[in-house]
């Protein structure tokens, strides 16, 4: 049950992160004067945060069948580490696009985003440590479900899955909030840095990785 | 890099205009003995401070003058290494600072980038960004006007190394301010640059046309200027692929191009770019360009005539033509795209249309200061020497402070006897019209003030990405 939580809470992390795109979607909403650009852009950036992550897990896959499980532990911490301590030195973002925008350009943006910053690499020390545990299920459907286990490819696609849900509706919870009552004057006053922020939670993750 | 956002960042030019007013001007100032290798006691050029703050003793004084380690550089247009723009989506930045004021020297082709974090009074000089390295990255020379764009600085430079075209744009990083190259792609036909700016809601960059370095640095060249010579075009650009898209032609006989003033809330697509003079009738005029379908059209919206003048009063330039030209050198619009300012720097009068409906201007305001034949003066001054040239409005519109220099070769030409450097003030009323401020009057001996920038931000160094 642990590691399918986890990964839904970081889930809910990159959603609010206004980098990962909340706040592109209702700049586009704001742009077009409408709440329906809001929701028609929450597709795309989704969908591109969810492809970097299903890459960082397929080559996750390739290297378990691959490497020693104990080297690519230490592989992954130590890349964690270093990509952490890298965008607390240098916190960059990609430049792809501009203002006008369609499903293809943020659908790629918000992948590039979400690489460029580790979101998936930010993952793997979960699907590393949560291997053994089967998807939590509820409900009469439970007992196929029941053996899902993290480490199978049905299970990553699971776990792509529950980590997108949870950032897209998080990144949706704040910009329907945003756009519709708070208003872009609470950029001026709510936004810390979550690079730093993101940046630690590089490193933290790269610790555990090796602790656990 | 900070912790919460930098609070001089706006999401938008509302929020802006809602900001606590500015306390300090910073104003680049230049000895035209230097700029034209003139002999002489030579003075630095310097970036100075002016308090701002009518309950501060110091109101309307210079606070500090502080010079650049070379002469003759000939500072022009300063700007900010990062703005609201860091509040963009597609490239989110907020937690830089707005903390560096780079100063482009038109001369030197040097880039002057001044720290005012530790003192905001008396900034420090911090890094120097050298000619040599904007040419052999770039690929350019005499560096003019910068904006704080969403990923970087954008700098635009009137011509190459050798002084000739093409002009064009280069981007330094806003923090290292390293060269990271040109900015054009695909240039097309253009050719003269001077001003740029950009709709970042329509992903849409704008430039104008001056002159190469040569047709420039020696002053007004009359042949160049009645064989139709200088620019007189407006090119626009797609600012994702750096592309030309399409040349809008104001016709040979507007020459000069010079100051770009798009619509600051970004959902909107038009803006007005000021024409120094016809060669027809020495008329100067505000042309507005706006979407046409899915092209760009421009079209004349103000024009300001010249006025008849003695010619025993004229400089030699002038004499033949018998009137004084009103020479709109700069213009600028409020945060809420109301009113537009509009230097007259050749008849001295700074003028205030009120722009809600962009396609018809209406003549708010205006008040004398100066002009090559009327020398209006100040409560506190005797008769002035040019003119309100360089114009800077408040974030919140009710402020608008102006220089008097232009460059110096030119100075030369329209005001003989100098024009002895200046900085006056104005008070707008609430529903349009402008008095000039009778306690604000800065005096600058034997400096040129030329432009001025606000504290924290003012109407032309931010862009916004939400309306």
């Amino acid at each position: 049950m642990m590691p399918w939580l986890t990964l839904a809470l970081l889930g809910a992390y990159h959603g609010v992160n206004p980098g990962m795109g909340w706040l592109f979607a209702v700049a586009l909403g704001l742009q077009e004067k409408s709440s329906g650009a809001v929701r028609r852009a929450l597709v795309p950036i989704a969908l591109g945060h969810a492809a970097s992550i299903g890459l960082t897990v397929a080559l996750l896959g390739v290297g378990l069948a691959s490497v020693p499980a104990a080297a690519l532990r230490w592989l992954t911490a130590a890349a964690l580490v270093a990509f952490g301590v890298l965008k607390l030195v240098r916190p960059r973002h990609p430049r792809w696009v501009g203002m006008r925008v369609g499903f293809r350009d943020l659908t790629w943006w918000s992948f590039l985003m979400a690489t460029a910053h580790g979101a998936g690499l930010m993952l793997i020390p979960v699907f590393l440590l949560g291997e053994g545990n089967p998807a939590p299920c509820h409900g009469g459907g439970c007992h196929n479900a029941a053996g899902l286990s993290l480490a199978s490819p049905l299970g990553y696609l699971a776990a792509v899955l529950v980590h997108t849900a949870a950032m897209m509706a998080a990144a949706a919870a704040v910009a329907f909030v945003v756009y519709h009552k708070l208003g872009v004057a609470i950029l001026r006053t709510a936004w810390f840095n979550l690079d730093r922020a993101w940046a630690v939670a590089l490193i933290v993750a790269g610790v555990i990785a090796v602790l656990l | 890099m900070r912790f919460r956002p930098d609070p001089t960042f706006y999401p938008s030019p509302r929020l802006a205009m809602e900001a606590p007013p500015e306390r300090l001007a910073y104003v680049t100032a230049l000895d035209a003995g230097a700029a034209l290798k003139r002999p002489g006691e030579l003075r630095h050029d310097a970036l100075t401070v002016v308090d701002l703050d009518p309950r501060s003793p110091a109101y309307g004084t210079l606070v500090s003058v502080n010079e650049l380690p070379t002469y003759g550089d000939e500072l022009h247009h300063s700007g900010w290494n990062a703005c609201s723009a860091a509040l963009c989506p597609y490239a989110p930045h907020p937690h830089v600072e707005r903390r560096f004021l780079l100063l482009p020297a038109l001369r030197s082709s040097n880039i002057f980038v001044f720290d005012v974090k530790p003192d905001p009074r008396r900034p420090e000089l911090v890094h120097t960004v050298r000619a040599e390295e904007i040419a052999k990255r770039a690929g350019y020379s005499r560096p003019h006007t910068l904006h704080c764009g969403p990923d970087g600085i954008y700098v635009s430079a009137l011509g190459g190394p050798d002084g000739d075209g093409p002009g064009g744009i280069f981007v330094l990083d806003c923090e290292s301010f390293d060269v990271l190259g040109r900015w054009e792609i695909d240039r097309g036909p253009q050719f003269l640059h001077y001003d740029f700016w950009w709709h970042l809601g329509h992903d849409t960059l704008l430039t104008s046309e001056w002159g190469t370095p040569k047709m420039i640095e020696d002053g007004v060249n009359p042949e160049l200027l009645l064989g139709k010579k200088y620019g007189h075009r407006v090119h626009v650009w797609d600012l994702r692929k750096r592309k030309h898209l399409q040349a809008l032609d104001l016709g040979d006989e507007h020459q000069m191009a010079l100051e770009l003033r798009p619509a600051h809330d970004p959902t909107k697509a038009y803006g007005f770019v000021g024409v120094v003079v016809s060669v027809k009738d020495l008329s100067a005029s505000i042309w507005l360009w706006h979407r046409d379908g899915d092209r760009w059209a421009i079209r004349k919206v103000i024009e300001v005539p010249a006025e008849p003048a003695d010619p025993d009063l004229l400089p030699p330039l002038l004499k033949g033509f018998k009137a004084v030209p009103p020479l709109i050198t700069d213009i600028n619009l409020s945060l809420d795209d109301r009113f537009l300012y509009v230097s007259c720097w050749g008849t001295g009068e700074l003028r205030q249309y009120d722009v809600s409906d962009p396609f018809h201007p209406k003549l708010a305001g205006s008040v004398h200061l100066g002009g090559i034949v009327r020398r209006a003066a100040h409560r506190r001054s005797g008769p002035l020497r040019g003119g309100p040239q360089m114009v800077e409005v408040s974030r919140d519109g009710r402020r608008v402070y102006f220089t008097n220099s232009l460059y110096a070769s030119w100075d030369e030409q329209f005001y003989p006897e100098g024009v002895g450097g200046w900085m006056a003030k104005v008070d707008v009323a609430a529903g349009g019209g402008i008095t000039v401020d009778p306690e604000f009057f800065v005096d600058f001996g034997a400096l040129r003030p030329h432009q001025v920038r606000l504290e924290g931000g003012d109407a032309s160094s931010d862009s916004f990405c939400y309306p």
